[in-house]
């Protein structure tokens, strides 16, 4: 639904993928934000306040003294394997990295300017607390297939949108509007279901999806809801004039066109864990923000579909990190299973025929329970990137 | 209807009012709240009043109170002399209430037995707190009804509709504006609504605002204060002590073309819901890339700390900015607009919750301008369209006045206008 920059952030997210390979977890279990270590990485030291510390849940926090742009690292016993990091750190600002971590030998460096082998490079010893930490260190391989299977997804929605954006267009330019109709919502299904890849390329969201609020003055309106007003023009402002034929080829045949880009380029997008978990948090959000509130569907009430192919998209997400997820966090796997299905029988509750109600058929306790359900997921699922990620 | 059936107030009584000076503690009529430095210790080290005559309005470069009760009116069918004389009662109760005396002669405690007080009370035994009252006239004001449409200045624009607004024509625009500033909330309301008695039959109000938590600091012993994003907000705010850029990008000059506004500024106020609930669940990572800084010092992300300049050029792991193009300090920050700046003067709210329980808070946004179309429009603009944070907030409000010279004792706010002063 939007003009606005997404939280998809492909290049900014690509460095995290790497931390997904060596089993470490952040704090999630709510206690204390446990043993806490300090760092000062100036421009010729990597000063630690501690050479050891007990296995579990560690916070280093990170200073940066010196005057170039700093990042730090510990690493496994062979001095290599990256086991957690902070990067980007500006200088004179301090930035936390939390790790759990098992009993073992580590090295910790910093590494001012961000280039070369890094400076301070110095033992870390983290001795056995007795706490069980037990969790299988090696899920690259599941991880590498969350991604791979991620990436065949968003694919074939987007061949599925191509495919049912030309059939909607071709019915609208033949002026057959009872087709068009009926193919408004099945057909944005696809779209609204990875709809945070979708949005992400900065251009074509604007031209696609943009709602009329969302216009500024003098901008030309153009996407799928420029056409939506003209099919259900019932709340369209007195004045309102449908559009003529040239209008209506121009619309569809741009909305197909820029289908075709949005196609290719998904066609090499590769997939970091990252993203796909803040994928899920975005989906929900993107829910919260517009579907629930009606704001999406302005003209043709139909924001149900939207609201469960956003859901269908991130349960998608949740599903291929499922299994990495119960490995470190049980309780929140069962939680989110849980939420994820209150929500569905919510929307089951709504169907009728091959959709859903329209909106504004809804009484407002039930867009209540809707609002209060996702919130109930979204809540847990924030946490789904800090457990799998870092 | 005469004012003088509606509010017991008269340009006698503003003459008088003038005759007298302000009046301060103990010299005022019976009704005379207890006023002065030194009553009541505030946590706010600011004076406990400010004069509503000078030069400039108080309440614009005044060091930001903590609390606001904002109200927009339209006015109602009356003449040109009836809105001079709704002007005039306001100045009149304005100036007395700013010294802590109450909005009438008599008091809220006072007066003829079988008459209602001329004020409302709450402020009773409250000192002031520092309010201040200052108002404005929207570009409505200067259509047929009162002769004023030669008088508009042409800073006075009509704001575009900017992309993501979500405006409600309810809370949008207004003839006049009064903006109320105190420490103690309860003074704040006490002024809106003894003005606004004092209005009815002339003028009625169309939406208010009341604020909590002042947004921006407007002088450099403020600290800065945090927004219900919880980051620090204003860092880069005009301060008063910047006698140079006030002037610079504040007060209009009579070289401006408005010979009547000079000395004055021009207001924009936009009410921008947060989705706090969707905000809380992101992680820090995204928040700080979104606002530029640091959350905790509110350091820009490229180093330093909250007063270093950001450094939008320094670059971090792939050689990508530290500083998002897109983050907030980015897209508001001088560099972008050419070195233009505004005065930020804005609040918290919690407007309860809305049907989806969520809560309806957000920022109401106060800047003032000697130019918003060279100043405010640019920056909205920017952030509108580019802002990371435009997925957690939306605008539902939005007006825009020009906030006259202060007026001199011996007359009202907007004499100037009216060829009077």
């Amino acid at each position: 639904m939007t003009t606005r920059p997404t939280r998809f952030g492909f290049a900014a997210a690509a460095t995290v993928a790497a931390l997904t390979l060596t089993g470490c977890v952040a704090n999630n279990t709510g206690d204390a934000a446990g043993n806490s270590v300090t760092v000062d990485s100036s421009a010729t030291e990597c000063a630690i306040s501690a050479s050891e510390a007990p296995s579990g849940n560690l916070v280093f926090s990170v200073t940066n003294s010196g005057d170039q742009v700093t990042e730090f690292y510990l690493l496994a016993d062979d001095g290599l394997r990256i086991v957690g990091e902070v990067e980007n750190i500006g200088p004179g600002i301090s930035r936390d990295l939390v790790v759990l971590v098992q009993p073992g030998d580590y090295f910790t460096v910093c590494k001012p300017g961000m280039i070369g082998e890094g400076i301070g490079k110095t033992a870390f010893t983290v001795t056995d607390s007795g706490e069980d930490l037990s969790f299988s260190g090696d899920i690259a391989e599941q991880v590498d297939a969350a991604n791979a299977n991620y990436k065949s997804y968003v694919k074939d929605q987007i061949e599925n949108l191509v495919v049912g954006t030309e059939d909607f267009a071709d019915a609208y330019i033949a002026g057959d509007d009872d087709t068009a109709r009926a193919l408004y919502a099945p057909t944005r299904v696809f779209w609204e279901r990875v709809e945070t890849v979708a949005e992400s390329f900065g251009d074509l969201d604007p031209r696609m999806d943009l709602r009329e609020a969302d216009l500024e003055d003098g901008q030309e309106w153009t996407g799928w809801h420029a056409i939506e007003k003209d099919l259900w023009p019932a709340d369209a402002e007195a004045g309102f004039e449908a559009y003529d034929q040239s209008k209506r080829e121009a619309l569809a045949s741009q909305l197909v066109e820029d289908t075709n880009t949005l196609y290719s380029n998904v066609q090499d997008l590769e997939f970091t864990l990252d993203q796909q978990t803040n994928g899920a948090i975005g989906l929900l959000d993107e829910v919260a923000s517009g579907k629930v509130t009606g704001e999406e569907e302005f003209w043709s009430h139909t924001d149900l579909w939207d609201f469960q192919a956003n859901i269908d998209g991130a349960r998608v997400l949740y599903d291929g990190v499922r299994d990495i997820l119960v490995v470190k966090d049980e309780a929140l796997a069962t939680t989110l299973d849980t939420e994820f299905e209150e929500l569905q029988t919510l929307l089951d509750a709504q169907r009728e025929g091959d959709g859903f109600r329209l909106y504004t058929e809804l009484s407002t306790a039930e867009i209540r329970a809707f609002s209060d359900q996702v919130n109930a997921l979204a809540e847990p699922l924030s946490r789904l990137t800090a457990v799998l990620v870092l | 209807m005469s004012k003088d059936e509606t509010s017991g107030l008269s340009r006698r009584g503003l003459l008088g009012l003038a005759g007298a000076g302000v009046v301060g503690a103990g010299l005022g009529v019976g009704g005379a709240f207890a006023v002065g430095a030194g009553s009541t210790a505030t946590s706010n080290a600011v004076a406990s009043t400010y004069p509503f005559f000078g030069k400039h309005q108080s309440g614009i470069i005044t060091p930001a109170q903590d609390r606001l009760h904002f109200a927009a009116f339209d006015v109602n069918d009356i003449s040109r002399d009836e809105l001079i004389e709704l002007l005039q009662d306001w100045s009149y109760a304005a100036a007395r209430m700013t010294t802590g005396e109450a909005a009438g002669d008599y008091g809220p405690a006072g007066g003829p037995y079988d008459a209602p007080p001329d004020d409302t009370g709450e402020a009773l035994d409250l000192p002031p707190g520092g309010l201040t009252i200052t108002f404005g006239f929207g570009p409505s004001l200067f259509d047929d009804r009162f002769g004023l449409a030669d008088k508009r200045p042409s800073a006075l624009i009509d704001l575009p509709k900017f992309p993501s607004d979500a405006l409600q024509p309810e809370l949008v625009g207004g003839d006049l504006c009064i903006q109320a500033c105190s420490d103690d909330p309860q003074v704040a309301v006490h002024a809106i609504r003894n003005l606004s008695r004092i209005a009815f039959g002339r003028a009625t109000l169309r939406w208010s605002q009341l604020g909590f938590g002042r947004t921006s600091s407007t002088t450099r012993a403020q600290k800065t204060p945090r927004n219900l994003f919880g980051f620090k907000d204003g860092t880069a705010n005009l301060r008063a002590e910047d006698t140079a850029g006030v002037t610079e990008h504040v007060w209009a000059a009579a070289s401006d073309g408005a010979a009547w506004m000079t000395g004055g500024s021009y207001l924009v106020s936009r009410k921008i819901r947060m989705t706090v609930e969707t905000w809380d669940r992101t992680s820090l990572r995204e928040q700080e890339t979104i606002f530029g800084r640091t959350k905790g010092e509110g350091a820009p992300l490229s180093g330093g700390s909250e007063f270093t300049d950001p450094d939008f050029a320094k670059a971090g792991r792939d050689d990508a900015p530290l500083i998002d193009e897109n983050s907030h300090v980015k897209l508001a920050h001088p560099d972008t607009h050419e070195g233009v700046q505004i005065l930020r003067r804005g609040y918290n709210f919690v407007d309860g919750n809305d049907d989806l329980g969520r809560l309806n808070a957000g920022l109401f946004f106060i800047s003032f301008q000697r130019d918003p179309g060279t100043q405010f429009v640019p920056i909205q603009l920017a952030l509108s369209r580019n802002d990371l944070m435009n997925e957690y907030v939306r605008y539902v409000g939005s007006a825009i006045f020009a906030v006259p010279p202060g007026a001199a004792s011996a007359s009202f706010i907007g004499a100037g206008m009216f060829d009077l002063a």
